[in-house]
């Protein structure tokens, strides 16, 4: 019970300090901009974006993209990890859930601004068509979403109980709110077989299901004639990109919650340093797809694809092109093999680093190709030829962006980010073990 | 100058009527003209026509009447279905195309276009420097495997059992996928309320629907949804051709019905399969399997100069600013 009020004392949720609050207020107003800038997409049409016939979609779609592959983290942390038998994972697996969560409830959000017509969503159900990729993820999103949200919310219920009793007499409301949670938990052996065996189901549901999200993703683009997007190493390239992406979003959320909240005990410098060695092998995959994309190609080329490959190259896409491949690729991949590089703080640089080069390369992906058409382009005018996003994208895009945070942040803030009465049990089991 | 040009155009069409009406009720025609020998003085002119064996028959010009009404009736849930027994397709020769522009024109006026991207576009080629350049006017190609069809979430773009692939502006979502899909870039898109207010006035006006229809897209467009070329079904129901066809003053387009084997420019009626034989007919991208409607002969023994299409050629424009009245 002893090891219980320490865990307690370090665990559970406190009140934001300033900075918290501070932060907190950003977000919200990035977001009242984000949908102050939508209201007027919707009244005056999406001409106020930078999209154009040629150039027909842009970040809202790359940045759908990023949405749908940090949420492969959960996949890849609680599931993966647990099959494989890692028992460091158990101070990530919340934080993990939580990053999922919030990036496909984004993801979800974020396709649905780049409709023009959202007052027609209900027409993706009454006329549903089933061979269009578009619907297998009207299928696939909402059924991750409900997947994603149980792995985060069944192994809370005994934490969910424990803060119900700690909150009781300090602040009797929220006690409540944890209570109508927690669902009647005692912890008693009925409901614990019943939660282990769901969590259990529900942790390898999230594999198969996870993967076809990364899958039906990349499909949206390989299901094209679209040089650059016709290809079909996209599934696999898409699924090791989400892994890089992901994993780097779980240290720099990581870090950031291990600092705000002093858990310096709990997430430990071995976390970090697992991670790290995570994240290198994840970019190394990551380059081996890249390469079979764009290297092999440049070997036997179409005269469209020598177009496309040397934009990328050498042309006006090639400094975007070099910097994630080299800045969130290559160079973190280096810095990681040296096990200084895999302590919190550098780690912390990098996870950043290859979060921002992770946005980028789902826009080298997708905007170049379109603006290199089997036709050329013509009889338009000169600006439809390029593309680079308008402020209205640029407001509702950080908005989405500043939303998931605010969602991670509310979630940290309210739910214990170790699970106490996990770590309890296994420290016990530890301190039995040593008697 | 440009009443004269109306005028001919007129003539042409109507002339066309018959031919179409002929062409496709021919042995009706015929039977009709044997059948009324006796009572019509023959004018001594004599008509081509073309049996529904493929010969060539000639008949005084005084027996030829047009059939009345080629109306079709289309029962409004059949526009999906499209017209029974019809194949629409057509042939663009490029020997002929001096950039004129004549159909990019029309088929903006017909169509309301007030965007900046015009449908029907005449594309400046060359695919290497070492080949020669041609004019291409290019069109939806209507492919009888159209990747945009396959990608629409919502059945709003829809391929018909007469060839055309049209939109259904009521139901899409403006998702872009069909865009994205299409090879031929035929697609564009309502970025903002189309600006289209004389038509949609007159519309209040006349007390009529207000929906627009697949089948005369463009009247109106609607904002937030794709729009492409529709190879005119309000004319081919009313026995006309679409716009650019009967706007070339170069005879570049033809159109006409696969399984009649017949393709006609508004001048000139003649057999798919003969034409395509023997100009060596080809399709854009037969590569990728999409399998268009739109057929094109290729650029040899041209009458003109390249060049000459130079003049009017604008690299960044296809739909010109409405005249200020």
């Amino acid at each position: 019970m002893k090891i219980q009020e320490k865990l307690l004392n370090d665990l559970a949720p406190r009140k934001f300090d300033k900075l918290g609050v501070i932060w907190t207020s950003a977000l919200i107003l990035l977001i009242i901009a984000g949908v102050i800038a939508y209201i007027d997409q919707i009244i005056k049409g999406q001409v106020v974006t930078n999209m154009r016939d040629y150039a027909l979609w842009g970040i809202y779609i790359s940045n759908f993209v990023f949405f749908v592959a940090t949420s492969f983290v959960g996949s890849v942390i609680v599931a993966i990890l647990r099959l494989t038998h890692n028992e460091w994972r158990t101070p990530l697996v919340r934080v993990a859930e939580i990053i999922t969560l919030a990036s496909i409830v984004m993801a979800g959000i974020t396709i649905t601004l780049d409709m023009a017509r959202p007052d027609r969503l209900l027409n993706l159900f009454i006329y549903a068509r089933i061979q269009s990729p578009i619907t297998w993820d009207v299928i696939i999103i909402p059924t991750t979403i409900a997947i994603s949200f149980l792995l985060l919310y069944f192994p809370l219920l005994p934490d969910l109980a424990i803060l119900k009793d700690h909150f009781k007499d300090k602040k009797p409301r929220l006690s409540r709110w944890y209570g109508r949670f927690s669902l009647n938990w005692r912890g008693t052996t009925v409901q614990k077989a019943i939660q282990t065996k769901s969590i259990k189901i529900i942790a390898i549901m999230i594999v198969p299901i996870g993967l076809m999200l990364q899958t039906i993703d990349a499909w949206l683009f390989s299901t094209t004639y679209r040089i650059g997007w016709d290809s079909t190493n996209m599934g696999a390239y898409f699924i090791a990109g989400a892994v890089v992406a992901g994993v780097a979003a779980l240290i720099v959320v990581l870090f950031v919650v291990r600092k705000t909240k002093k858990l310096e005990n709990y997430i430990t410098e071995l976390h970090f340093d697992k991670l790290g060695k995570l994240l290198a092998l994840a970019c190394l995959i990551y380059l081996y797809f890249n390469m079979n994309e764009y290297l092999i190609p440049s070997y036997t080329p179409s005269t469209g694809e020598e177009i496309h490959l040397k934009t990328l190259f050498t042309g006006s896409y090639s400094f975007l092109f070099w910097l994630v491949t080299i800045g969130g690729l290559i160079l973190p991949v280096l810095f990681l093999l040296f096990k200084k590089g895999r302590k919190p703080l550098p780690m912390f640089f990098i996870g950043l680093v290859v979060v921002i080069c992770s946005w980028w390369k789902r826009y080298i992906i997708i905007t170049p190709t379109l603006l290199h058409p089997f036709l050329p382009i013509q009889g338009v005018p000169e600006s439809w030829h390029h593309y680079f996003p308008s402020l209205h994208e640029w407001l509702i895009t950080i908005a989405t962006l500043a939303m998931a945070l605010l969602i991670i942040t509310i979630l940290v803030r309210y739910l214990p980010v170790v699970p106490i009465q996990r770590t309890a049990d296994e420290q016990e089991k530890l301190n039995n073990e040593k008697h | 100058m440009k009443e004269q040009e109306n005028n001919a155009n007129n003539s042409r069409r109507s002339f066309l009527k018959k031919g179409i009406a002929l062409g496709a009720f021919s042995a009706t025609a015929l039977a009709i003209a044997s059948f009324q020998k006796d009572d019509v003085d023959e004018t001594g002119e004599k008509v081509k026509l073309l049996s529904p064996e493929g010969e060539i028959v000639e008949i005084d010009k005084a027996y030829v009447k047009p059939a009345q009404d080629l109306h079709l009736p289309l029962d409004s849930k059949k526009i999906r279905e499209g017209i029974p027994n019809r194949k629409f397709v057509m042939v663009i020769d490029l020997a002929r195309c001096k950039n004129a522009l004549n159909c990019v024109s029309a088929c903006n006026k017909h169509h309301h276009i007030t965007g900046k991207n015009a449908w029907l576009k005449v594309y400046k080629m060359q695919e290497s420097k070492d080949t020669a350049p041609y004019w291409m006017p290019s069109t939806c190609q209507h492919c009888d495997q159209p990747a945009c069809v396959t990608v629409c979430p919502v059945d709003a773009t829809f391929k018909r059992r007469d060839g055309l692939v049209l939109v259904d502006n009521e139901r899409c979502i403006g998702c872009r996928f069909c865009m994205a899909a299409c090879p031929y870039s035929a697609r564009v898109f309502n970025w903002e309320e189309p600006d289209q207010g004389e038509i949609t006035m007159n519309m209040d006006m006349n007390m009529t629907q207000h929906a627009s229809t697949p089948e005369h897209a463009g009247l109106p467009s609607v904002k937030g949804t794709v729009d492409k070329c529709d190879f005119c079904p309000h004319a081919i129901e009313k026995g006309e051709l679409p716009h650019c066809v009967s706007a070339c003053p170069n005879g570049v387009f033809y159109f006409g019905d696969k399984y009649e084997d017949t393709v006609t420019n508004g001048d000139e009626t003649l057999r798919l399969g003969k034409l395509l034989e023997d100009k060596a007919g080809y399709r854009l991208m037969e590569g990728l399997n999409t399998q268009p409607s739109v057929f094109y002969l290729p650029p040899k023994e041209r009458s003109d100069d390249f060049k000459d299409g130079l003049d009017k050629y604008k690299k960044f424009q296809s739909v010109e600013k409405p005249e200020q009245s």
